[in-house]
């Protein structure tokens, strides 16, 4: 176990209990607290991987702008609180299926790589590396993501807004 | 140095939190939150190998996928916001308009 593991594990215990808060909080503002802890652990795993660029925009897209978004939602809805309300009555069957999923996933995962498999040094890659890679190999996919933004915008602002006459 | 699978079991963890909030809950906010969670386990994964094998364009991915993730949140909470406009619900079992 090296100093990263250490932390690595800290942050990944962290991020699971939230992130299991996220699915069985009984109030939806406190799932959307939690959401944000879970969101944050995964931007420090990205800073820990060496994934710079992706870890800032992490937070600050996922927890500056998404979480905003969901409590703006949160708020425009009526928010119910308890577990009746919130979950469906056969919940004990997608926990069925969480379970296998995970289960089979983490026999799948140490098949392909034993859990004592040598460690591998972090790549760094700074936002230039990024950046130079995302506009000579990635224009192409780079502007058909702006288009889809552009196109979510727009239809967001079409549904949202209320209907005047007809 | 880390070893990969700890991280790749961290991310399936994700996953599979985010597969029962899906399946478990009525609230269609707490549904996109879910999905959320399992965007951000793919984003895990796709770094996680990015960092592995010293090529950044699993980060790339990474932020490709970010970016659909904003756009399907800004979408679902528009239909969301809808959907609450008409029927004074959000609960997701409640909407059968199109059932067969």
């Amino acid at each position: 176990m090296t100093a990263q593991e250490y932390a690595f594990a800290v942050i990944a215990a962290v991020g699971s209990i939230s992130a299991i808060a996220v699915v069985t909080a009984r109030n939806v503002v406190h799932a959307a607290l939690y959401l944000v802890v879970a969101l944050l652990s995964v931007g420090a795993t990205f800073l820990l991987l060496g994934a710079e660029f992706a870890g800032w925009v992490q937070i600050l897209i996922y927890v500056g702008a998404i979480v905003i978004l969901f409590l703006f939602g949160l708020m425009l809805t009526k928010a119910p609180i308890g577990r009746d309300t919130l979950d469906n009555n056969r919940r004990w069957l997608g926990a069925l299926v969480a379970m296998g999923v995970f289960a089979g996933l983490v026999f799948l995962i140490q098949e392909a790589f034993p859990f004592d498999s040598e460690q591998f040094t972090v790549f760094r890659s700074t936002t230039q590396d990024v950046g130079e890679s995302m506009f000579r190999h990635y224009v192409l996919p780079f502007e058909a993501i702006s288009f889809l933004l552009l196109a979510a915008l727009i239809g967001a602002i079409v549904l949202a807004r209320k209907d005047e006459g007809n | 140095m880390i070893r990969l699978p700890f991280v790749l079991v961290f991310s399936t963890l994700l996953f599979s939190t985010g597969v029962y909030g899906v399946l478990a809950r009525r609230n269609a906010v707490m549904v996109l939150m879910a999905i959320e969670l399992m965007l951000n386990a793919v984003n895990v994964n796709l770094i996680a190998f990015s960092s592995a094998l010293h090529d950044v364009g699993g980060q790339i991915f990474a932020l490709f996928v970010i970016a659909v993730a904003a756009a399907e949140v800004g979408i679902g909470l528009a239909i969301v916001i809808l959907l609450f406009r008409n029927r004074a619900s959000i609960n997701v079992d409640e909407v059968n308009l199109l059932k067969w």
